[in-house]
């Protein structure tokens, strides 16, 4: 049967990620097959050769990781997408991307853990570890989607924020997203926004790879294009080559925190649902945004003044929006598939100045509507 | 030639100890770029962690030092991004077959075109000489103060099981036969790997009473045999002998020959 819009599809989670990728510019895959992620390499494999991208399936996570981080430095778009374990596997090439100023886009499909965990159930407890994962202080951006439309807008949001700051971003979905399948419509791709990297416009010989600049991100060169320079691991100076000189190594470190807290509020997204005249704020992200919205609606039906804020961008964490709603209300709920980890943040964002409510899940199970409704009402 | 004008001049003292071999190694492989005439901004070169692997530090390419062990991930990637770059990856034992082993033998049976130059010092020297998977059994390192219980790995037949395209072995002791491996090497088609053994006077060789750098150097002269000749001798008498020579040279489609079909195919549907 023809379509009436050929630009409407039922579409699973992990094939909108893959097809965001695509229209990002993502022309370069490297995976390691991983439930509940692997929807994303498979729908890759076959679509990255037609679209002239490549994909590989590596040995290992911590190989696929560092696969992107080459291909992105010889200047291809590039992403992996794994679940738990090869996320925490990929932590240590994630500080090396970091740390060089390499942009790559990490799909982190979350399942429950600790260790093997939960491989086909869902979970949201890999907030902190995308936070603070690998070792070292530095700046990460991570977004989080809660519907399939969400899931494809977001992907493309990640290639263009890590293309814009030079840094890993990291698209947080989670079992059930990644499985749920939806009606969306996509957008034309002539109206979907695409950030390339700057590079550098002075010639090679001026060229300083990690330069103090006005904006705090450097115009990144990519390997075999005529400048020649070196890209390490180690702490370096402003030319890239290894230095002990510790004036040398803080001014590096604290440029790559700050080039994302300065820009915060162009970075974090957030999402209100009937906020207004409210009592009690909901605070969620992925999956369980959705049993949350639904669960504000009852509370609104049943005379209870609840709003929703939903959160699209997990780090840098949007402690401002959610400390301006905050004094609206007299208590916040956090619903969230884990003990507590995106709650705590919520308490230091609030300064303790209310009650934070956690409503958590750590058994594979998602979160009722009805579960938060009880919360709400208290 | 000009060692120079490929020499990152403002980054020199190396690191690497009197007596050490890496520099002989460095020395050949630039001999072998200018001899082959490569423009540098065609060449990258990439690193694990380790002596051997600062190489790149010093030299003027496009140089990548990355992860311990993951030199030839990254390296995959910027190859299949960027086809025309000379892709040469320098390594160590340590780096190359312990932390990095699983990607040696896979980045081999996949015949990416991808040059592996492994400056095998038997030891982990930039942290001071611990064992490593290609240190001899019962021989000493900081971590085997009364010798070393493991069996060594053989990298050139590990290399040559998984597939690689070439393999060869030498000495820095043996420059000029340095020199053609690493040329044959560099210009192969698909995986190649060469072995170098370099000696490390510092911690291998002082754990292990083998004297100074030219001792060393006079023991790979003294003890080399080559493989046409190891294949006359029985295990005893090859017993600390170091085996040499062309282990692996064949033409076999490389990675991206193979994946050129299955861009073709995936048009076709």
């Amino acid at each position: 049967m023809e379509k009436s819009n050929p630009n409407v599809y039922m579409m699973q989670g992990n094939t909108a990620c893959a097809e965001g990728a695509i229209a990002a510019g993502c022309r370069f895959f490297a995976g390691y097959p991983i439930t509940p992620s692997t929807e994303i390499a498979e729908v890759l494999a076959y679509r990255l050769p037609q679209v002239g991208g490549n994909f590989i399936q590596m040995e290992d996570e911590i190989a696929a990781m560092g696969a992107v981080i080459g291909a992105s430095l010889g200047g291809v778009k590039a992403m992996t997408a794994t679940s738990g374990p090869g996320f925490s596997l990929k932590q240590e090439n994630i500080g090396f991307a970091a740390m060089a100023e390499i942009p790559v886009v990490v799909v982190d499909v979350q399942r429950g853990g600790p260790s093997t965990g939960l491989p086909t159930h869902v979970s949201q407890s890999d907030m902190m570890q995308a936070r603070w994962g690998t070792h070292g202080d530095h700046g990460i951006i991570a977004l989080c989607p809660s519907t399939v439309r969400e899931t494809y807008d977001l992907t493309i949001r990640a290639f263009n924020l890590s293309e814009q700051f030079r840094t890993p971003v990291l698209l947080m979905t989670d079992e059930i997203i990644a499985h749920l399948n939806e009606k969306i419509e996509l957008p034309e791709p002539s109206t979907i926004k695409i950030i390339n990297r700057q590079k550098p416009t002075v010639p090679p010989e001026k060229y300083v790879p990690y330069a103090m600049t006005d904006t705090d991100i450097p115009p990144m060169a990519n390997f075999g294009e005529g400048y020649r320079y070196h890209v390490t691991g180690l702490a370096h100076d402003e030319t890239g080559f290894p230095t002990n000189d510790p004036a040398k190594i803080e001014e590096q470190l604290l440029r790559i925190n700050r080039k994302i807290e300065r820009y915060r509020d162009e970075i974090v997204e957030v999402e209100e649902f009937a906020t207004e005249k409210m009592e009690v704020l909901v605070i969620a992200y992925g999956a369980t945004a959705r049993s949350a919205k639904k669960a504000v609606q009852l509370a609104r039906e049943n005379g209870r003044r609840a709003g929703l804020l939903k959160l699209k961008t997990i780090w840098p964490f949007p402690e401002k929006e959610i400390a301006q709603l905050a004094q609206k209300v007299s208590r916040i709920v956090v619903p969230e598939l884990n003990l507590g980890q995106i709650a705590h943040e919520v308490e230091w964002a609030t300064c303790r100045a209310l009650p934070v409510v956690r409503v958590n899940r750590i058994n594979g199970e998602p979160i009722t509507p009805h579960e938060i409704l009880q919360a709400i009402v208290g | 030639m000009d060692y120079l004008y490929y020499l990152r001049q403002s980054k020199m003292p190396h690191i690497w100890c009197d007596g050490c071999g890496h520099g002989i190694v460095l020395k050949s492989l630039l001999r072998v770029i200018d001899k082959l005439g490569w423009d540098k901004n065609d060449v990258a070169v990439v690193s694990g962690i380790g002596c051997s692997s600062r190489t790149p530090g010093y030299v003027d390419f496009n140089t990548l030092h990355t992860t311990h062990g993951r030199a030839l991930a990254f390296a995959t990637g910027l190859k299949i991004a960027k086809p025309q770059l000379h892709v040469i990856v320098v390594t160590g034992d340590g780096d190359a077959v312990a932390i990095g082993g699983n990607h040696f033998i896979h980045a081999a049976r996949r015949n990416i075109d991808i040059s592996v130059i492994i400056y095998n010092n038997y030891i982990y020297g930039m942290t001071g000489g611990q064992v490593s998977p290609t240190t001899p059994t019962m021989k000493k390192a900081t971590t085997t103060p009364f010798g070393n219980p493991d069996a060594p790995f053989d990298i050139s037949r590990l290399a040559a099981a998984a597939g690689a395209a070439y393999v060869a072995r030498t000495t820095v002791y043996h420059y000029a036969r340095m020199d053609l491996y690493i040329e044959q090497a560099l210009t192969k088609k698909g995986f190649s790997v060469v072995e170098v053994l370099s000696p490390c006077p510092t911690s291998y060789g002082k754990l292990n009473k083998l004297g100074n750098g030219v001792d060393m150097l006079m023991y790979q002269k003294e003890n080399t045999v080559s493989l046409e000749k190891a294949a006359q001798l029985t295990p005893e008498e090859l017993e600390n002998k170091i085996v040499v020579g062309v282990f692996v040279d064949k033409e076999q489609a490389d990675y991206q020959e193979h994946y050129q079909k299955v861009v073709q195919k995936s048009h076709n549907v």
